[in-house]
């Protein structure tokens, strides 16, 4: 009888167990994210400045922060960012994958120097960056002094395209990554039907085009996903490159956001900006999500 | 290592291989070059950096700026170099490392191999939680980590690396389990394995490559992070991250630039280790799980 | 709820090694600071040693970044966990704001007992004293209405130190014909701003200074004498080199230094890196006010501020305060940062030409009502509406707004940080 009444909690357990597992992350994932979004969303409707004050103010934070000329100079480079961003590394990191995939002597050792920026940190590489673009001792003083006088690069002076040398910046850092994704992805495809579409006489560029590319899908996203997740992100970088100048020119939402709650002490106008940040992710991510979960089923 | 050389059916003439050769080359000199820049400059006495020519090899060549950058460089009042920040780091993201990537394979291993309604949803909330900006999250978390009498310890750090690496660690393991075949589970339950046996006995031995890939990008961000670091952590306990800001960021006085960009690499070298040793796996457990839908 | 969570981040964490820094405050203090540069730990040095021959331990909690920014953030982490630094370096405003919140402790019996009410000048004393209460204790003053030259470059050109702002422009004529950069800067928001409250204190007088900058007012901040400081600016911008952007100011000081800028308009701060040079001043550099600022000082403060360690001053803070306002580490440290002293007894014996000079003004500034906070650092007006003044003044300075917008965005800006 005993025995038996053992054997049956046994069984019961087993059928909780999976979830009884899941559940501590589930509730760290629960309280400390979206918890923490439902409360940043509340103090985007409060008047809180250096702390968290729970005086209620409507909508005034996100009528403040609509007034803010360089809302939309972040929002507007972010756009530029973004799209950039995912775009460059997505094609440099597929372009680099195919040329890898072509049986090179010291693959292994290439590979490593593609991916290693990834392992540094925005705080030293981004000096590094910023005296290599910096016309009077980077880029443009070192061609000038082996001789090309007329050599022009103040990308990073000029407030109307400084935003592009955090894309390049930005890009060196995790296009390796993206590449080893895709090279990933590359290995994975069965040979055999490669074979058979060589001997219909197919070019190189029609079995990348038709056959190979295509069956890439599911890396295309996850690297979607990495990188839109990056771009989102991006905060060390700007602050270490061009400290959002010149000017404001460089500035992202992150900054922007970071800008607001910490150093002028108005929380209200940065959570706001956080709120509709989160939305905006919202708006891209949940069909995204939604498409990718479903077909799954 | 049958991945990193296998064939491709893909055959390319003379030409094209190197057309090929020059454009890969010609990207490693791309990726290298900051690390060029750094590395250069770190092994010059500093009247040199600043004279110009931050291409130019050093003239005069110094370890000087390594020794300075690890063990006596000023981080605070006391000029102690970046080596207590070391074992600091290290404390704080050895156990996150692991606590996160065991937590995602057990999620994965729940998602794909005990389904229950509105798994599903679940997942899709842990994964849209690796987009929540890190900047709204400070002030909460340090309120809950106050409560928790976690504030200011390397545990409580870890803890905050943990909560914001799951959704990560889910997916890569996640998306690896689903490919496993489900019938040797099944097999493995009707010979009356339980949920722990058949974890243990069956998919873990197989996990090594998505646990490559998890332990690397977990280890990257872990250990680069600095916000967090910076908010969190006790007088005791900051990361190496937080140091070499100090060291970088001191606003006033001559800025040695040669001891910084040696405290940059230095802070850098378990990252750079993980990816020389381990970057052969990675791509191997890329492949075999994470970009399969 | 709460329960839950604890005993979930129990399990996570496995053990209970928890709390270990909110221990080791007891029995010494830990200082919060972003002073890491080797003369100020230097300096902070002497505070600590100090602090040590009297038993007390000195807990360091070092964090440098943006000016003392991303310190202020961390502060913010620590005060909503409830484990507040003894001791935080603080600016201004933020003091204010802190000790509004309530968050910081009553140092009055110190005061009253070391007598600061009758040492440390009044405009001071509005950010160390709040509500009657003192809650920090300063450390010293710099003053931001400087203008740093190199004596030979200014000499081979024929040029006497400006006294007037005609004085100067015709200077500047002659570097930029002579193929000088006239003017070495930094194109950084906090930098412009430091030029321009030497500007603007030229244009608007010491009334119309505090009028806009203290008091806010939109008749002022979008009058005609704005205007015209914006278009001084304008004036200056012509006169950087056209590598200015993102420089850090001790590069720019660099300059000067070399001889390749004749002026820099930079805070006290910059002589360190003249005397790092090994250059003297009156003989390879000088250090004057802002042409038509010569009665005035803009200041800024750094200070200790005591955080509340649970209802009154511990031991240990007291302390602190006794030490940071004793006049022997005031000279000491200031001689080391190029900044005076907070208190106006302090014997000027160690300090050079400059250090002499900065006491002498501050001192006379003082005393005839000269004496106001920087704008540009947080001095003025709070973290909110000094960052939107940065806003204007930095676009405008890289061009993307003419005076005339300048002027009217600046009223704008100012409303919506109020």
């Amino acid at each position: 009888m005993a025995h038996l009444a053992n054997a049956d909690f046994k069984t019961r357990l087993q059928s909780w167990l999976p979830k009884l597992v899941l559940s501590p992350s589930l509730a760290l994932v629960l309280v400390f994210v979206y918890g923490f979004i439902i409360f940043s969303v509340y103090l985007s409707f409060t008047d809180s400045r250096l702390l968290p004050s729970y005086g209620w103010v409507g909508w005034e934070n996100y009528s403040k922060l609509w007034r803010l000329s360089h809302w939309e100079t972040s929002l507007i480079n972010m756009g530029i960012f973004a799209f950039l961003y995912i775009g460059i590394c997505t094609v440099l990191g597929l372009g680099l994958a195919i040329f890898l995939d072509q049986k090179i002597r010291g693959e292994g050792v290439i590979r490593t120097i593609y991916l290693y920026p990834m392992a540094l940190s925005f705080i030293v590489t981004g000096t590094a960056w910023k005296w290599f673009l910096d016309p009077g001792i980077g880029l443009e003083n070192v061609m000038q002094t082996w001789g090309w006088e007329s050599f022009e690069f103040d990308w990073i002076k000029n407030r109307d395209f400084a935003i592009y040398t955090v894309v390049l910046a930005a890009v060196w850092q995790t296009s390796g990554f993206v590449m080893a994704m895709f090279l990933a992805g590359l290995r994975g495809i069965d040979n055999e039907m490669l074979k058979a579409a060589q001997m219909d006489g197919a070019s190189n560029w029609n079995l990348y085009r038709r056959i190979i590319i295509p069956q890439l899908r599911p890396a295309f996203l996850s690297a979607f996903v990495i990188l839109s997740h990056l771009a989102i992100k991006t905060f060390d970088l700007v602050i270490a490159l061009t400290g959002g100048g010149p000017g404001r020119a460089t500035e992202l939402p992150a900054t922007f956001m970071y800008s607001y709650t910490f150093t002028r002490n108005q929380m209200g106008i940065g959570a706001a900006s956080a709120t509709i940040m989160l939305m905006t992710i919202a708006a891209i991510m949940i069909p995204y999500l939604y498409a990718e979960l479903r077909e799954k089923k | 290592m049958s991945v990193a050389t296998q064939d491709t059916a893909i055959r390319t003439g003379r030409v094209m291989r190197t057309l090929i050769y020059l454009v890969l080359l010609l990207f490693v000199l791309f990726y290298m070059l900051p690390l060029y820049v750094m590395l250069v400059n770190s092994v010059k006495p500093l009247e040199e950096i600043t004279g110009g020519g931050m291409m130019n090899l050093p003239q005069v060549f110094t370890l000087e700026p390594w020794f300075k950058a690890w063990s006596s460089a000023q981080i605070g009042v006391e000029p102690t170099g970046l080596s207590p920040y070391f074992w600091n780091s290290i404390k704080m993201v050895v156990p996150a490392v692991i606590i996160s990537t065991v937590l995602g394979a057990l999620n994965g291993y729940v998602l794909t191999k005990w389904r229950f309604r509105g798994d599903t949803i679940l997942f899709g909330l842990m994964l849209f939680a690796c987009f929540i900006p890190f900047q709204i999250v400070l002030i909460p978390m340090a309120r809950v980590l106050g409560e928790l009498g976690l504030a200011g310890s390397t545990w409580g750090l870890s803890l905050v690396h943990i909560v914001y690496g799951i959704g990560f660690t889910t997916l890569y393991f996640r998306n690896y389990y689903a490919v496993f075949p489900t019938e040797l589970i099944r097999a493995a339950q009707i010979d009356g394995a339980g949920f722990f046996q058949i974890f243990w006995r069956i998919l873990l031995p197989s996990s090594g490559p998505i646990a490559v890939v998890s332990i690397i990008w977990q280890f990257t961000n872990i250990w680069n992070d600095f916000l967090f670091g910076a908010s969190f952590a006790g007088a005791n306990n900051q990361p190496m991250t937080v140091a070499l800001n100090n060291l970088v960021q001191a606003s006033h006085g001559v800025k040695e630039y040669n001891v910084h960009f040696a405290g940059a690499i230095l802070a850098a070298l378990p990252t750079l280790l993980v990816y020389i040793v381990a970057g052969r796996y990675f791509v191997r457990g890329l492949m075999a799980g994470s970009v399969k839908g | 709820m709460r329960s839950y969570l604890k005993t979930t981040a129990i399990a996570l964490a496995l053990t209970t090694a928890a709390g270990s820094a909110q221990a080791d405050a007891h029995g010494g203090v830990e200082v919060l600071h972003w002073w890491t540069s080797g003369g100020e730990a230097a300096a902070l040095n002497v505070l600590k040693e100090d602090l040590e021959g009297q038993g007390i331990g000195w807990t360091d909690m070092p964090v440098a970044g943006g000016g003392g920014e991303q310190a202020m953030t961390v502060l913010r982490a620590r005060v909503t966990a409830g484990n507040a630094p003894t001791a935080v370096q603080g600016l201004g405003f933020d003091i204010i704001d802190w000790a509004k919140q309530g968050s910081l402790a009553d140092l009055n019996a110190v005061a009253a007992a070391e007598g600061w009410d009758d040492v440390i000048p009044a405009a001071l004393q509005q950010f160390a004293k709040v509500d009657g209460k003192w809650v920090s204790a300063p450390v010293n003053v710099h003053s931001t209405n400087w203008v740093w030259a190199n004596k030979a470059v200014l000499e081979a050109n024929g040029i006497a130190e400006p006294t007037s702002w005609e004085e100067f422009t015709a200077a500047l004529e002659k570097l930029k014909a002579a193929g000088v950069t006239p003017i070495a800067h930094g194109g950084q928001a906090w930098q412009d701003a430091t030029v321009f409250d030497g500007v603007a204190m030229s244009v608007l007088g010491p009334d119309g200074y505090k009028a806009a900058f203290i008091d806010l007012d939109e008749e002022v901040l979008g009058g005609g004498a704005m205007k015209e400081a914006f278009d001084r600016m304008a004036v200056i911008r012509d006169n950087v080199d056209e590598n200015f952007s993102g420089r850090d100011w001790n590069l720019a000081t660099a300059m000067v230094i070399n001889g390749e800028a004749g002026f820099q308009m930079m805070g006290d701060w910059a002589k360190g890196e003249f005397l790092n040079a090994g250059k003297v001043p009156g003989q390879d550099f000088l250090c004057f006010r802002f042409p038509g600022t010569a009665e005035q000082v803009t200041f800024n403060a750094d200070q200790f501020m005591m955080f509340d360690q649970g209802g009154s001053v511990s031991d240990e803070q007291a302390a602190l305060a006794t030490a940071i306002l004793s006049p022997s580490f005031q000279s000491a440290f200031n001689v080391v940062k190029g900044s005076v002293p907070a208190r106006t007894d302090v014997s000027d014996a160690a300090f050079d030409d400059c250090g002499k000079k900065g006491m002498a003004d501050l001192a006379a500034a003082a005393s005839s009502g000269n004496l106001f906070g920087s704008m540009a650092h947080g001095h003025a007006n709070p973290a909110s509406v000094k960052n939107a003044i940065y806003d204007v003044v930095t676009a405008h300075f890289n061009g993307e707004y003419d005076s005339e917008t300048a002027v009217a965005e600046l009223v704008d800006a100012v409303s919506i940080a109020k």
